[in-house]
């Protein structure tokens, strides 16, 4: 995202503020900002979530509908996330192809989903190699203050947990949908997806753009219902010392269980 | 699907779990970029160049205060098993911006203001792990530019394949196996600075992935010191 140019005062009152274990917004250093979540919005699509992670606010739409598998994974359904930062989101995004950040956001948050194999896609096949079920998720950053990998992350959770699929029949190889009929999606655990910054020391939870402003570096961890750790991405200019990264995924398992339980009152 | 590990742990390539694959750096390949480097690591086959610091084209990029690292990992259309379409994927522009992001703490931009560093790394074969192989040419690619750095930077991976934690993961492993972690440190100044994770691991795991994958950084480490030894300290001797 295009940095703000925070007041150079503001940057020294964030740090000034971390060093008592204190910051801006009066939150602790690891705690998440409040996480309004609302399911099934857009009627139009399969599934639809619009959640508010304080002033960040996302909306996820699900569209589900047959599609051929990849050529090497014709025993399983298509899932694909993508996300963008709308122009109206954000004085500094400007309509026009991706650039490379927007493309990190989508793929992060398509990892996240992908690899703790929320939904199984087995169970997606309508005739192997030829024709299965695909999900398509798409997130639009409507405001942004921060963390988007989590916003467009839990939106996009959200999002499935509200979905219907519906029924096809195969006739003559050619998949036909049954009207009136639809299911459960096939969900087998929740990802959470937890991201932390770096300032000087200090390791901070669910950054605020003033925050990401004059953060050193960028780590997002997402877990499972199972406590193990699934996809993680570092970023920004800066490193992590071996203990902070340890340290960056003992919070990712504490606040990720938190925030777990408000996603399984979607279930 | 192929067997990825034997019961005595000898995995599908014949090596270890703590072995690397066969390494090997040349500096300065290139005659007009500012800096170069060839690596093939295991099967990768990749060149980095780098040119600059210089004037930075578009001018609105220029920042006043600092020097701008630019990196851009490709992938030549004859890389791997299906040509590739020569477009930039969305992939290789992810891989490009994390390269840059685990470079930028090395290099010391801020004695360069109003410049660009551009590196840029062009992966002529492919084979897992090519982003740790790319970052590794590149990071020497930048020594050989003379360009000041406050630490070289050396990548490799490591993951779970078959219920093992294992090292520097093959393009088998990758498609096969159960978790792949790319990680890349400064190694004398102690701080990871490219990281990422697909696959499931548990905590334990997790920790004992990272210590894996730091070491094999270090053994990398020693291999892009002795390539960059071989080209400025034995002929400059004599």
């Amino acid at each position: 995202m295009e940095s703000l140019i925070i007041d150079q005062l503001k940057r020294e009152r964030i740090i000034e503020l971390l060093k008592s274990g204190k910051r801006i917004d009066g939150r602790s250093l690891d705690e998440q900002r409040p996480l309004q979540i609302e399911t099934g919005v857009i009627p139009k699509a399969n599934g639809s979530a619009r959640i508010k992670l304080g002033n960040t606010e996302v909306i996820t739409g699900v569209k589900i509908q047959p599609d051929k598998p990849f050529p090497d994974l014709g025993d399983k359904g298509i899932l694909i996330c993508t996300a963008e930062i709308l122009p109206l989101a954000d004085p500094h995004v400007e309509p026009g192809p991706p650039t490379e950040d927007v493309i990190e956001l989508a793929r992060v948050v398509d990892r996240g989903i992908r690899e703790t194999e929320m939904i199984d896609l087995h169970q997606l096949v309508l005739i192997e190699d030829k024709s299965v079920i695909g999900i398509f998720i798409d997130s639009s950053v409507i405001d942004a203050d921060g963390n988007l990998f989590d916003a467009c992350s839990y939106a996009s959770v959200a999002a499935l947990l509200s979905c219907t699929v519906p029924k096809y029949e195969v006739k003559d190889d050619i998949p036909s949908l049954v009207e009136g009929v639809t299911s459960k999606p096939p969900v087998t655990t929740l990802p959470i997806s937890v991201t932390m910054a770096r300032i000087g020391d200090y390791i901070i939870v669910d950054p605020t753009s003033e925050e990401e402003a004059c953060m050193d570096a960028r780590m997002t961890i997402t877990t499972n219902s199972a406590g193990n750790i699934c996809a993680l991405q570092k970023g920004g200019s800066e490193g992590f010392t071996p203990e902070q990264l340890i340290q960056c995924s003992e919070i990712a398992l504490q606040v990720g269980t938190k925030i777990r339980k408000q996603f399984e009152q979607l279930k | 699907m192929t067997q990825l590990m034997t019961e005595d742990g000898i995995r599908c390539d014949g090596r270890k779990t703590d072995d690397l694959r066969n390494i090997s750096i040349k500096v300065g390949v290139l005659k007009n970029a500012d800096g170069s480097a060839y690596i093939e690591f295991g099967q990768n086959k990749i060149l980095a160049g780098v040119f600059g610091p210089r004037d930075v084209h578009p001018k609105h990029m220029a920042n006043q205060d600092t020097g701008i690292l630019r990196c851009r990992y490709h992938m030549s259309p004859f890389s791997v098993t299906e040509r590739k379409n020569p477009a930039p994927s969305r992939r290789e522009i992810e891989i490009s911006k994390v390269i840059k992001e685990a470079l930028e703490p090395a290099v010391i931009l801020k004695d360069f203001p109003r410049t660009v560093i551009d590196v840029f790394v062009e992966v002529l074969q492919a084979d897992g792990g090519s982003r740790c192989a790319a970052l590794d040419a590149a990071a020497v690619a930048l020594a050989d530019a003379g360009i000041p750095m406050r630490d070289l930077v050396s990548a490799c991976a490591a993951g779970k394949v078959a219920d093992r934690i294992v090292l520097d993961i093959n393009n088998e492993e990758d498609q096969e196996g159960q978790a792949d972690m790319p990680v890349a440190i400064m190694p004398n100044v102690g701080k990871v600075t490219l990281m990422q994770l697909d696959g499931v691991l548990t905590p334990e795991e997790y920790k004992s992935c990272l210590q894996t994958a730091i070491g094999g950084c270090k053994r990398v480490y020693e291999i892009q010191r002795k390539a960059l030894m071989e080209k400025y300290f034995q002929t400059g001797e004599q």
